[in-house]
């Protein structure tokens, strides 16, 4: 009974501490986010508050906390406040199978990969409600957009996870990792390039990031699903994104860019100098790096039109995927490379 | 449509397309751009250089041996479009004619300069001053007395600014 309750508080420890530096991520990555897009804007970005604008995600944090809710008259009371714990409730949740370092996962699950798909694809219903109950034209029209966006996009980003499925030979995201192990040219971004490019736009585009931020869309639809959210349920808007943005980066760092490995495995002297150094910060390297895509993304491309979207998801991530995973296939049935040999 | 293309080209624009082309020079510039020198100024420590001519915050002047210019001629009221300006006069003790209310109502101030270049005995200015504000209502009327106080604080970098301007308008 005791040692029932002692795995359970471990248990509860391990998820407060996930939790918890996954929040500071989503704030911190906000204050890159408005630094970095400056500097490619010739700006210097928010540097204020704080030593190099470091205390600005606190300030915005408790500047949001102390906000008023406001509710529209007519909204649906119920979904209205429901919508934003749905979309930061999987968000949070899917982190739970994200392993950080050999043996650093919560949930060390066989059918991993197919809990995130599931999870990621949970959250388009917290922007469908806000949508719907906010009884707001704006937030409807960007509901509706991002709905169709994100399923089309779901499919294009399943066919590529197929391709990793296939490679690897399991769902279990540290048997994946184990399987890319051996170098940088054994991680699976050579053999399924394709398949990552895809899945990376794809990713962009499930996370509703510019240039595929149709949904929220300033410069028509004021700011979409989440126009009429103010305080503390905005930020929760704000923070599911953000943590979505970190989730399908670690996803595509485990999948695409072997998660904990590091890079100089296999090279003589310098994988022994430096084999001290932890897998997790390997990781925390690569999907920081993915994180900086983003946001150099977001400096640079104008959005997609609405068809351009469609057509981008329709009609050629899913016939590319589709024929490179037969590719795939047949690389691996004669044996091609070190990767399935 | 592809008639006009010939295949050659075709080819180039699907490989091109595939590649993403395009999209790598855009983030090769960004990528640029993060790197290079920026252009912000830091306001209250840093300012961009101010012109001689820039009209800010009023002022009354005086001659070097602290007697006000200003004559009460009217001038400056009579030329103001936006009538901030409130004069009244009287003889003083001495026989001189000199005012005894000069008001500059700042809400309704445009700034133009009128009442500076009206001025025959350059007693009315406008400072180079951008950095004021008010706290309480009323605070927007300047008085004679303020006026005077603003020139008398302010009079070594008013004298720089006239020679500035009338060397360039020499």
């Amino acid at each position: 009974m005791l040692e029932n309750f002692l795995t359970l508080g471990w248990i509860m420890i391990k998820v407060v501490i996930i939790i918890v530096s996954l929040l500071l991520t989503a704030a911190y990555l906000s204050l890159a986010e408005r630094k970095i897009v400056g500097f490619m804007q010739d700006r210097v970005g928010p540097n204020r508050v704080g030593p190099l604008g470091l205390m600005q995600p606190i300030a915005d944090g408790l500047k949001l906390l102390f906000k008023e809710i406001i509710m529209p008259s007519r909204a649906n009371q119920y979904l209205f406040i429901v919508a934003p714990i749905l979309a930061i409730g999987p968000a949070l949740a899917a982190w739970a199978v994200i392993p950080f370092q050999p043996e650093w996962v919560l949930a060390d699950i066989n059918v991993g990969l197919l809990y995130l798909l599931s999870m990621t694809s949970l959250s388009v219903y917290g922007i469908i409600i806000a949508g719907w109950a906010s009884n707001s034209k704006y937030a409807f029209l960007g509901a509706l957009r991002s709905a169709a966006q994100m399923v089309s996009y779901e499919i294009a980003m399943g066919f590529s996870v197929v391709g990793v499925v296939m490679a690897a030979g399991t769902l279990n995201l540290s048997d994946i990792i184990a399987a890319q192990s051996g170098g940088i040219h054994h991680w699976y971004w050579l053999p399924l390039l394709p398949l990552f490019v895809v899945y990376w736009i794809s990713a962009v585009a499930e996370t509703n990031r510019l240039p595929f931020d149709v949904s929220e869309g300033e410069s028509e639809i004021v700011a979409g699903f989440h126009v009429e959210y103010s305080g503390i349920a905005f930020a929760l808007f704000f923070l599911a994104e953000y943590a979505n943005m970190t989730l399908v980066s670690a996803l595509a760092t485990i999948m695409f860019l072997g998660g904990w490995l590091s890079p100089f495995q296999g090279i003589p002297f310098l994988d022994q100098y430096l084999s001290w150094i932890p897998g997790i910060v390997w990781f925390m390297l690569k999907v920081s790096f993915f994180l900086f895509l983003f946001l150099w993304f977001r400096a640079t491309f104008p959005r997609y039109r609405y068809d351009q979207i469609m057509r981008l998801g329709w009609k050629i991530f899913i016939p590319l995927t589709l024929i490179w995973i037969v590719v795939l296939a047949v690389m691996i049935k004669i044996g091609v490379g070190p990767w399935f040999s | 449509m592809g008639n006009k293309m010939t295949l050659l080209k075709r080819l180039r624009h699907y490989v091109k397309s595939f590649l993403l082309w395009e999209l790598l020079l855009g983030l090769k510039l960004t990528g640029r751009h993060l790197f290079s020198s920026k252009v912000t100024i830091q306001y209250p420590e840093e300012s961009i250089p101010r012109s001689a001519r820039f009209r800010g915050l009023h002022a009354l002047r005086r001659y070097p041996n602290g007697e006000e210019r200003c004559i009460a001629c009217k001038l400056c009221e009579a030329v103001c479009p936006a009538l901030a300006i409130t004069i009244e006069a009287m003889p003083r003790e001495d026989g001189s004619r000199r005012t005894t209310l000069y008001e500059i109502d700042l809400f309704k101030c445009v700034y133009c300069g009128f009442c500076e270049e009206a001025c025959p005995v350059d007693a009315i200015v406008e400072t180079g001053l951008s950095e004021y504000h008010f706290e309480k209502r009323g605070q927007n009327i300047l008085t004679k007395d303020k006026l005077l106080a603003i020139g008398d604080k302010y009079e070594s970098q008013i004298a720089v600014d006239r020679k500035e301007q009338w060397r360039s308008e020499d």
